[in-house]
């Protein structure tokens, strides 16, 4: 297992995605001995995970069964422990394909946060790209190095624990794109710039304030960058559900030709040995409230000097 | 494929053949080099020729006659340029000024006796920017041809939902002219392999081409028609060596060629012509009979080859992922190319409407083998960000189409147990079990 390759079978030392039910996952590390407890009873490592096929069903202690999954960067996103606000999966999709990413870019990354994005931006420039992710906060800096080890990535990334604002990325010239997720984005700018190679690139700036988009742009515009764009992303989730919709009583059918029919004509499935009193629709209804404001993504392009 | 380091300007000059990016303005279009070919791009003509040995990103200008010519420096001052510099913060609903400065402007250059020549901002772009803007170009071709509307918010998820990397096997079944193909392909970056499963005669890869991916990356593109997909399952797959009337091909040739062979083969007995230029054209008219029945056999055998390749790719079942993207009828797309997957692996549905993906839906769940089932639309909105003048201008909602995503299990027999874990609510659930097992 690692999260920029697939593999079969899980073995010790693997992190899995243990699938209880719906919005119920969580991540564990596999150990020869070891036990994890589930809503459905224990589930050890030894009989129950190393050797079988990732998945899975895998019957707990308490006869409940679960699904072990193999990791994606997804699946880390809504799993992972939370050291900062995460980026999610509808914002990350974006970031990857407008800044182009794929195998073999050279990213740089600040800050490293809780490594939601850095694993995705890991997945897509493996095998032959690298990361070089900079995080203000030693513990978290530390945190990010101890999972990029464990997930088996640590060899497509280096971790710098300084202010990008101060010190930049630690490299010049080598970045195909640079992603800004920090406080204050405009004052890193100059160090963005001189990180991305000389024949041009892409810069991303994540904030949640739109005042310090403006501020951003501005800066932007000011060192020479082009396209400069701004967009927000939200992600509607459908619920889909089956309903039963009661049918009107017009009364018996009459001869005339202006007897309301009764709903024998609709297409739909009708409810067994109920009549023609109720028809079942399949339909999906937007959730009550939208997904919330994460924040503006800012895009932009340096061009060749 | 590795970026190199060293950044050598070799690379970034543009030559014949290279597929670009011609940009004006926030128009984008992509289109291939060749020699004295001539180009169409916002309603103007002209060569590409005088491009070939710059540099991508370079400004040029068309003169009379439609060659080329380089642009001055943009850092020239020129009130033109510094108003393109703020062109794209700007979008469209601004206060209108600019917009007509831009056009005095033109017609003021024009006045001053450029005869012919119309000042055109011309960028041609290299890879840096190049895959949004063969995003934009490619949006508008495909609205044009009335394909699927697939807005590049929506193509972002599908990548990114569906996992795609380097060194996996994905299968593809898409309808967009080769643009959901090509992104694939470019973050697989030429490792692993990707399956094109295709409806008809053959797979179409337009838009693919466009992505100017190195002739490597091709190695790892198969194609399957979905017509031969049964017979793949049951086992029952032919890939011995025929030829096209399906019988068997012996080490003759006489009977590959068929009717040809017989029809060379008569002149001998009937009475030989005296008439020797006849005679040259009798042989030579054989010689092209054969010619061509040699090329049919040799096509016949590659194809029959791709055939075997793919279907050697499919039979294990193993693939890491699925992503279908037509104007098909999605749900027994899914249902049927699923069966090609290996548990826990993502897989994504794209679909311009709503209700085939809620019958996909309602059909994973009846049979079970699928897990963390969702479907989504993605909104976006752009936003003019100016001091002071800082607001939303575009919000694109709901023709972006829906996507269906999950992720495979190891399948389930026993259907009860399934629908326990539904992730539909309680009450409904209930109603659905009735309905199941009337």
């Amino acid at each position: 297992m690692s999260f920029v390759e697939y593999s079969e079978i899980i073995q010790e030392g693997d992190v899995v995605i243990i699938f209880q039910g719906h919005e119920s996952m969580m991540p564990i590390k596999v150990q020869s001995g070891a036990q994890t407890q589930t809503r459905y009873g224990a589930i050890r490592h030894s009989s129950d995970l190393i050797g079988q096929r990732f998945g899975s069903k895998v019957t707990c202690s308490k006869g409940g069964w679960v699904y072990v999954l193999h990791p994606t960067p997804e699946l880390w996103t809504v799993n992972l422990p939370h050291r900062t606000q995460i980026l999610y999966t509808t914002d990350i999709a974006n970031i990857t394909l407008m800044l182009e990413l794929k195998p073999g870019s050279v990213v740089c990354e600040s800050g490293t946060g809780s490594g939601s994005l850095s694993h995705s931006i890991l997945r897509t420039i493996a095998p032959t790209g690298h990361l070089h992710t900079v995080e203000f906060h030693a513990q978290r800096a530390e945190k990010a190095m101890q999972e990029f080890k464990e997930h088996k990535v640590s060899h497509l990334v280096t971790v710098r624990n300084q202010d990008v604002c101060k010190d930049g990325f630690g490299i010049t010239g080598i970045a195909d794109a640079v992603f800004l997720d920090i406080p204050s984005p405009w004052e890193a700018i100059t160090h963005a710039k001189s990180a991305i190679k000389r024949k041009g690139g892409r810069i991303c700036s994540f904030s949640p304030c739109i005042e310090q988009v403006q501020r951003t742009c501005e800066a932007l515009l000011d060192h020479g960058f082009e396209e400069i764009c701004t967009l927000e992303v939200l992600l509607r989730v459908h619920d889909v559900r089956t309903v039963t919709l009661p049918l009107p009583d017009f009364g018996p059918e009459e001869d005339s030709t202006d007897s309301c029919q009764l709903a024998s004509d609709l297409s739909q499935d009708e409810v067994p040995n109920t009549g023609n009193s109720s028809v079942i629709c399949r339909t999906a209804t937007p959730p009550r409230e939208m997904a919330g404001h994460t924040g503006y993504l800012t895009f932009a392009t340096k061009p060749r000097d | 494929m590795a970026e190199s380091v060293n950044d050598s300007d070799a690379e970034s000059r543009i030559s014949f053949g290279d597929y670009v990016v011609l940009k004006r303005g926030d128009v984008f279009k992509s289109v291939q080099v060749e020699n004295k070919k001539k180009v169409i791009f916002e309603k103007q003509w002209f060569f590409l020729d005088n491009a070939v040995g710059q540099l991508f990103g370079t400004r040029f200008e068309i003169e009379a006659g439609g060659s080329l010519k380089l642009k001055a420096a943009k850092h020239s001052g020129d009130s033109l340029d510094s108003k393109e510099a703020g062109q794209d913060n700007r979008h469209i609903l601004d206060d209108g000024k600019s917009q007509k400065l831009t056009r005095d402007d033109i017609e003021t250059l024009k006045e001053q006796g450029l005869k012919g020549q119309e000042i055109v901002q011309q960028l041609i772009d290299n890879s840096t920017t190049f895959k949004d803007k063969t995003e934009f170009a490619q949006e508008k071709y495909i609205k044009k041809k009335k394909k699927n509307h697939l807005r590049y918010d929506t193509l972002a998820q599908i990548l990114t939902l569906g996992n795609i990397h380097a060194g996996s096997k994905i299968l593809v079944f898409e309808t967009c002219a080769g643009l959901v193909l090509g992104s694939v392909m470019e973050r697989m970056g030429g490792f692993g392999s990707v399956i094109q499963m295709y409806p008809g005669g053959g797979p179409t890869r337009a838009g693919m081409e466009s992505f100017g991916f190195p002739s490597h990356f091709h190695e790892t593109l198969h194609e399957f028609p979905l017509c031969k997909v049964n017979a793949l399952l049951a086992g029952t797959l032919d890939l011995s060596e025929k030829d096209a009337d399906g019988n068997r091909r012996s080490e003759s040739s006489q009977e590959t060629s068929g009717v040809s062979e017989e029809r060379s083969s008569e002149p001998q007995s009937m009475e030989v012509s005296v008439d020797p230029q006849e005679e040259m054209r009798r042989v030579e008219r054989e010689r092209l009979r054969e010619q061509k029945a040699q090329e049919k056999k040799v096509k016949m055998e590659e194809k029959r080859k791709k055939l075997a390749s793919a279907a050697a790719l499919l039979e294990g079942r193993n693939a890491d992922g699925l992503v279908i993207a037509s104007r098909f009828h999605p749900c027994p797309v899914l249902m049927g190319l699923l069966k090609f997957i290996a548990p826990s692996r993502p897989f994504v549905v794209y679909c311009q409407y709503r209700e085939p993906l809620i019958e996909c839906y309602t059909k994973l769940r009846e049979q079970g083998g699928a897990i963390s089932l969702r479907l989504t639309d993605s909104w976006l909105r752009h936003y003019q960000v100016l001091p002071n003048r800082t607001h939303p201008v575009l919000l694109m909602s709901g023709g972006g189409g829906y996507l269906l995503s999950g992720t495979t299990v190891a399948a389930d027999a026993a259907k009860t147990r399934n629908q326990q874990k539904s992730e539909e609510p309680v009450a409904k659930r209930l109603k659905l079990d009735e309905i199941s097992s009337a």
